[in-house]
């Protein structure tokens, strides 16, 4: 049975109230939304929180069975390298993995997840892990800063033990010219609001769900719950209701608590679903953007037996109140900061060490010692235990997602940063090795000596003049 | 059996720069102003007499680029050896270690070492980042020294449970009696004494670091001219004579083995068990009269004076207090201001060390004040890197 295996997401720390971004620069045309939306910190972007989605989606999963990552955005950092081939080097798969990158439009999310089913449908594919991120930037003061929220989901995609199975699906694609942007923009365009409501969302999303309950035989009382994406708070329930749904039967939204997180958007909601759902219940997912697809899931009784991720429901529960756009809008690189001349000096990247040292860089992979059983990073040739020594007798061992408890720290004001002070420090791993860590999504006066930390995809730096995307793992405290 | 390199080698002249914003000098300038005066004070001929030299600089591209050239074109040295050195914090030192070999080996009679760094054309204040490398920019955090040695105040005063408040009191006290010194030193970059009280309210470098438990950053040169012992007293009756020299560098243990603490330096505990059997010392908390040690941050002072034994572990504190280190104090520490107060031009700081343990061996401090009465041996400490990953260099020298 073709289906869902498992599933992960990853929201950022950070939320902002909407009258914080209102009262900072609103107008007629931005009228407020209500509630908060997720918001990236400044060393993440659409790679890392794929990354970390993907992590959290392969809890006790291994790895090495996964033949297949599809990677869907609107926000891909590159344009040209492969933006799923950094995701599949920093969760250290196999290079004999079949990667996509699906972009440019909102439903991306969903063509990747479909594209998924049809490689393990052919038998080209065993395992594919689908993952969707964006981190748009609206333009401040723009409607759509406050619309978009920052935020990530992983799916993975197999036929065997699965929790949900695919059941059908229908797609609708029509040059729908709502929203745009071309390569060299920073900000989406807009039509105006009213054309996209009535004439998009409300035609093509109905559409595709009807399409695909006939197509599937079903009515829309057979479907436990309907995934739909549709950000207009006010309106959303009415368009299942005018399909003949039961207020019961309509997902929430997440554009109180998370935002319309583009590419995202459908795939977090369904993860969302998946959460509260019980075996033998059917779920609708729609996707919107230059048309739909609707995709019917039903239940399975593994859902009972499936490690825990942290999901939507776990990350929605960890947040910190961001309460300043102007942070907000410089985590973003939306407004010039000053890092001094200090941080202008970025110097220049090793793309050939980065491909020789891919797996030791982005993967995390230390070595572990043969004799004396010692993990340490970097990677070593002679073994760093005095007591010990071995010369060339090392396994790869990785290091990215094992936990540490912090041995020193630091708060420091000098080095560039624009969330100041940089934290920082050494970090011992419960199951041997030490090496030093930026700490990121933490605030210096709760970190403590000793305290457990686990490691998260982060941005490094960008390097602006060469066009490099810098990545690197993270301290993130555990908080229980 | 090798015997080490006590009192095979002497140095019989010293020059340093006044260290400080050299915004009128060269690095030209510096190196001319420390060797003229070196030379000067040997009493020997720059063209004639000087066999080989070894160049301390360490931020190549802000001074006069790489390697020795630009050295031996500035001071026009005739056709002889000269090498560039440059091994972080110690590198004043390691130029001083080349020369001082080259004697001992008896390869020659007379060897300059010179140090120089020209900081103050960066435009930033502290340190440029240096050090990872192409893989380290990768992997390393985003991090400055202040950062690295932050932590071992952090770790030291968890394992000896000082408070937050006690702990900075310590520190401050460290660097009130550095100010102090170097407020009587015309030479030294910083020549305003504060108090305590003062050095606390600073602002925050890098918690529990604040700006006066970092050192300034500064421009600045000074040269030594070494010699065999056997002529030392051909050029002068008070030569001074290495009684040790010693270079510990990192294993990897501190950043990738579990096992050390972070309330120590493993290289400097090394390094000094290394020195004092050179030596000969027994011991140093007695034997020791003065030292100029790396305090690139207050913290790193007090730690020192327990990697070098002058203060048992964890009990550095007690000997802050009561004034050990302190110009009339037991054991003086940093009587020419040290990092702190006198400057840190990193390639020139550990020769400058030296100068002051040759002035002071000779007599010759330049302010009555500042001399110590009848001092024997002198000991030198730097330290590169970091806390996790440093080199150590150890002089000792007496009459």
């Amino acid at each position: 049975m073709i289906g869902i295996k498992s599933f992960g997401a990853y929201i950022p720390r950070y939320r902002i109230n909407r009258n914080t971004i209102f009262s900072a620069i609103g107008f007629l045309g931005a009228i407020p939304m209500a509630g908060e939306k997720a918001v990236a910190n400044w060393d993440e972007d659409s790679i890392s929180m794929a990354t970390n989605a993907s992590i959290d989606c392969l809890r006790g999963i291994d790895r090495s069975s996964i033949d297949g990552l599809y990677f869907a955005t609107t926000t891909q950092p590159y344009v040209i390298r492969q933006n799923s081939t950094i995701i599949t080097t920093a969760l250290d798969l196999r290079d004999e993995t079949r990667t996509s990158d699906y972009v440019a439009c909102t439903k991306s999310g969903t063509s990747a997840l479909l594209a998924a089913f049809d490689g393990i449908q052919s038998n080209n594919s065993h395992d594919i892990i689908v993952c969707a991120a964006d981190c748009r930037v609206g333009k401040p003061g723009s409607p759509q800063e406050q619309h978009f929220g920052d935020g990530a989901a992983a799916l993975l995609i197999g036929n065997s033990n699965v929790i949900a199975t695919l059941e059908g699906s229908y797609s609708i694609s029509c040059d729908f010219p709502d929203r745009w942007r071309s390569t060299e923009e920073k900000f989406e365009h807009a039509w105006e609001d009213r054309f996209i409501r009535d004439e998009g969302y409300a035609r093509i999303v109905p559409r595709a769900i009807t399409g695909l309950l006939q197509k599937c035989n079903l009515t829309i009382k057979d479907i436990a719950k309907i995934v739909y994406c549709y950000p207009y708070p006010r309106d959303y329930p009415n368009v299942a209701k005018k399909l003949g749904a039961e207020p019961s039967q309509i997902q929430d939204n997440l554009l109180a608590v998370v935002g319309d997180t583009g590419a995202a958007y459908a795939l977090m909601m369904l993860v969302a679903a998946i959460e509260e759902a019980k075996p033998g219940d059917r779920i609708i997912v729609a996707s919107y953007g230059n048309g739909s697809d609707a995709i019917l899931f039903k239940v399975t009784d593994n859902i009972n037996t499936l490690a825990k991720s942290i999901g939507v429901r776990g990350n929605l529960a960890k947040k910190k109140e961001l309460n300043s756009y102007e942070k907000y809008v410089a985590f973003r690189n939306a407004i010039p900061v000053d890092v001094g001349m200090r941080g202008e000096s970025v110097p220049y990247s090793a793309l050939s060490l980065l491909w020789r040292e891919r797996r030791e860089i982005l993967a995390l992979c230390g070595s572990k010692c043969q004799k004396c059983g010692k993990p340490q990073y970097p990677q070593q040739k002679i073994c760093v235990n005095p007591k010990c020594r071995a010369a060339n007798q090392m396994l790869d061992y990785r290091f990215s997602d094992r936990q540490a408890k912090i041995f020193s720290y630091t708060g420091d004001y000098l080095a560039a940063s624009v969330d100041p002070p940089n934290i920082w420090g050494l970090l011992d791993f419960d199951e041997g090795g030490r090496y030093w860590f930026d700490f990121t999504d933490c605030d210096l006066e709760e970190i403590k000596v000793g305290m457990s930390v686990e490691l998260s995809f982060r941005r490094k730096y960008l390097d602006e003049s060469r066009g490099i995307h810098s990545y690197f793992w993270k301290a993130v405290p555990i908080r229980s | 059996m090798a015997k080490g390199i006590r009192d095979k080698v002497a140095i019989v002249g010293m020059g340093c720069t006044r260290f400080g914003e050299r915004w009128d000098s060269s690095g030209e300038d510096l190196l001319v102003e420390a060797f003229s005066e070196a030379v000067e004070d040997a009493g020997i001929d720059p063209q004639k007499d000087i066999q080989a030299a070894w160049y301390g600089n360490v931020f190549a591209e802000l001074g006069l680029g790489s390697t020795a050239m630009p050295c031996a074109q500035v001071l026009k040295l005739p056709f002889i050896p000269v090498t560039r050195m440059e091994n972080a914090c110690a590198t004043g030192s390691e130029a001083l270690r080349g020369a001082c070999y080259a004697v001992a080996a008896d390869v020659y009679d007379i060897c300059l070492a010179i140090g120089m760094e020209k900081l103050k054309d960066t435009g930033f204040g502290g340190l440029p980042t240096s050090g990872p490398g192409p893989k380290g920019r990768f992997t390393w955090p985003n991090m400055t020294a202040p950062g690295g040695f932050a932590q071992l105040a952090t770790r030291y005063f968890a394992k000896y449970n000082l408070s937050p408040e006690e702990g900075k009191i310590m520190l401050a006290k460290v660097s009130a009696k550095s100010h102090y010194n170097g407020s009587l030193n015309p030479k030294a970059h910083l020549r305003r004494a504060v108090t305590v009280e003062q050095i606390m309210n600073a602002p925050i470098v890098a918690w529990p670091l604040g700006l006066f438990d970092s050192c300034g950053v500064s421009d600045g040169a000074a040269a030594a001219i070494v010699v065999s012992a056997e002529i030392a007293k051909n050029f002068r009756q008070d030569p001074v004579f290495i009684k040790a020299l010693q270079i510990c560098t990192t294993s990897g243990e501190e950043l990738w083995h579990t096992e050390w603490d972070g309330t120590y330096i493993a290289t400097t505990t090394h390094a000094a068990i290394a020195a004092y059997r050179e030596a000969g010392v027994k011991e140093p908390r007695k034997e020791i009269s003065m030292a100029e040690v790396h305090d690139c941050f207050s913290i790193s002072e007090a730690i020192a004076m327990e990697d070098l034994q002058f203060s048992a572990r964890g009990k550095v504190k007690d000997d802050i207090a009561a004034g050990r280190f302190n110009l009339d104090g037991d054991q003086p520490v940093q009587p020419d201001g040290g990092l702190k107060s006198f400057g840190h031009p990193v390639g020139a700081t550990g020769l400058r060390m030296m100068y002051e343990m040759y002035k002071q061996l000779q007599g010759k401090a330049e302010q009555p004040e500042r001399q110590l009465k009848n001092p024997e041996l002198g000991l030198t400490h730097n330290l590169g890197g970091y806390p996790a990953m440093s080199v150590c260099s150890l002089f000792i020298v007496g009459h």
